[in-house]
């Protein structure tokens, strides 16, 4: 059972020999590995869907300003705009997103999945594909399983941090398990739900990270969004069953190779890109602590 | 906190943010101090270092870890208004911040406490995810997860100490985990600090304690319990 979540193709095979949902597969995992019971299992799911789903109205009702003035109520500017781009409910989509990860930003509960960083990703598209499609708080919990079995894998081959993965481990593997989990909630079968796993790593690949200041604030919360809208679409994708061509399992390894080979100002660091620019530097100047005694070198 | 992840890891966990290290793991920190000192400190010194001592605002950690002094866990809402807690119960404090420390990991805090006339010193680390390191406790090596039962023992350097005590253990049937043994010189003051699988029965902690060459048990069960 510990093999089951070292890559996809096994977690398939298992599914198809026992003729069993893919989330079952998770639920047997969890009971083996971690000697839960599946009602501990059921209630943990519920608590951290109600969180998401608190987070997402904290985000659109309280105020989020974060401490570094960076972060300033930006959920609820979008979900008021009377402009709308595409449809209402991809406004509502982007907003919640971005709602969630602004509670982050501002010290408020979230839930980390996989990271803190990304925590806007899953409840802005579980909540909006509950809502549009009327679905049960089973069935999003049936998909958040088989996200978490999304999460396990990429965790083994490749990473779900930032500071070694690069951006493309925490919005991307988030964007990933979202993506999954729309597909199984929307009826999708086993290959079309791995495959939005592969779509969705191929439009994520080579995210660096590069949190200005430090914070994890920008470029953070709008890639929340942005991850949350290729979630859909590669969801979209792959349920009209457009193949991703490479197999999800090559996809992660792709991804665990580019993450190695990033350079480390590129992982968390600061040191590099949207952090490392003229406006970054000023900002990380302002806002951090100056007033520090720095000792001396040692040999 | 065991090697393989599970899905509560991925779905999971429920915290306060902006980020694991920054804030649930300083949390965690703060509440294992105030175990060492066994009570809520009435004014506390804060140093943070290397790259705590820069972001330690922009992150919150100055909130998280007066929340953890206050006792709150790592996914209480109040954490965001620390401050104004703090000035309700009294907690007086000062927060300072050192760069460059060699020696120390990265994201490093020292925690001076002060309880009436008891003061204690702790040194801890915030690993990621949450998870943290007492390095030091009182000036003495310590290195505990706090994520298990620890016991803290103060006792004369005396031969055949640790046997003895791994004994009084053995008879409670608990299994030891990770032990560190320090002292300040020989014959003088050593300090064992023993992560258990199990807790303690109160009974067992009354014995150590009134044992001559003993001078102080501090005992510390999970700190998220
Ligand atoms: S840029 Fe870095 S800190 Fe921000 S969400 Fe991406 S991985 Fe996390």
């Amino acid at each position: 059972m510990a093999f089951l979540f070292n890559d996809f193709r096994g977690w398939k095979t298992y599914c198809l020999e026992k003729n069993i949902p893919l989330y079952r597969a998770v639920i047997e995992f969890e009971v083996e590995q971690r000697n839960r019971t599946e009602a501990e299992i059921w209630a943990g799911l519920l608590n951290a869907y109600t969180v998401m789903r608190e987070a997402v109205q904290t985000g659109l009702e309280e105020d989020m300003s974060s401490r570094s003035g960076m972060i300033n109520n930006g959920a609820k500017k979008v979900y008021k705009n009377p402009t709308t781009v595409l449809s209402p409910e991809f406004q509502k989509l982007i907003s919640r997103a971005l709602a969630a990860k602004e509670v982050n930003s501002c010290m408020g509960r979230v839930v980390a999945a996989p990271t803190a960083g990304a925590s806007g990703i899953l409840p802005g598209t579980m909540y909006t594909l509950q809502e549009i499609h009327q679905l049960e708080d089973q069935q999003i919990l049936e998909g958040l399983l088989v996200g978490a079995g999304i999460a396990l894998i990429i965790e083994q081959k490749a990473s779900l941090a930032g500071a070694v993965g690069g951006c493309q481990a925490e919005t991307g593997s988030a964007a990933a398990m979202a993506a999954g989990a729309i597909v199984y909630c929307l009826g999708g079968d086993i290959d079309q739900v791995f495959n939005a796993v592969a779509i969705t790593i191929q439009c994520m690949l080579g995210l660096v990270c590069d949190p200005v200041a430090g914070l994890v604030e920008v470029p953070c919360v709008v890639r929340n969004a942005s991850a949350a809208a290729i979630a859909n679409s590669s969801a979209q994708i792959a349920l009209s069953n457009v193949s991703a061509v490479i197999p999800v399992d090559e996809c992660v390894e792709a991804m665990g190779e580019i993450g190695q080979s990033m350079e480390s100002r590129y992982k968390e660091t600061a040191l590099g890109g949207l952090a490392a620019t003229p406006t970054g530097q000023a900002i990380s100047k302002k806002v951090l602590i100056q007033d520090i005694e720095i000792l001396p070198d040692h040999d | 906190m065991s090697g393989k992840s599970g899905i509560f890891d991925m779905i999971g966990p429920v915290m306060i943010g902006p980020s694991s290290s920054h804030t649930a793991g300083v949390v965690r920190l703060g509440r294992a101090a105030i175990r060492v000192l066994g009570s809520l400190p009435d004014e506390a010194v804060i140093t943070f270092y290397n790259s705590f001592a820069r972001t330690y605002e922009g992150h919150g950690s100055d909130r998280a870890i007066l929340a953890g002094l206050m006792d709150f866990k790592t996914d209480d809402k109040r954490i965001k208004e620390s401050f104004e807690h703090a000035k309700e119960k009294g907690l007086k404090y000062t927060f300072k911040s050192v760069g460059n420390a060699s020696t120390l990991h990265p994201n490093t805090i020292r925690l001076q406490l002060k309880k009436g006339d008891r003061s204690i010193e702790v040194l801890g680390e915030s690993l990621g995810g949450g998870v943290i390191n007492v390095a030091e406790v009182n000036g003495f090596t310590a290195n505990f997860s706090a994520s298990s039962h620890t016991l803290i023992i103060t006792a004369k350097d005396v031969k055949g100490a640790i046997a003895y005590v791994s004994e009084i253990l053995s008879h409670d049937d608990c299994n030891i985990a990770t032990m560190t043994v320090s002292r300040k010189g020989k014959h003088d003051v050593a300090c064992h600090v023993i992560e258990m699988d199990s807790g303690l029965r109160p009974l067992t902690l009354e014995y150590m304690r009134s044992i001559g060459w003993i001078f102080e048990i501090i005992y510390i069960p999970d700190i998220d319990l």
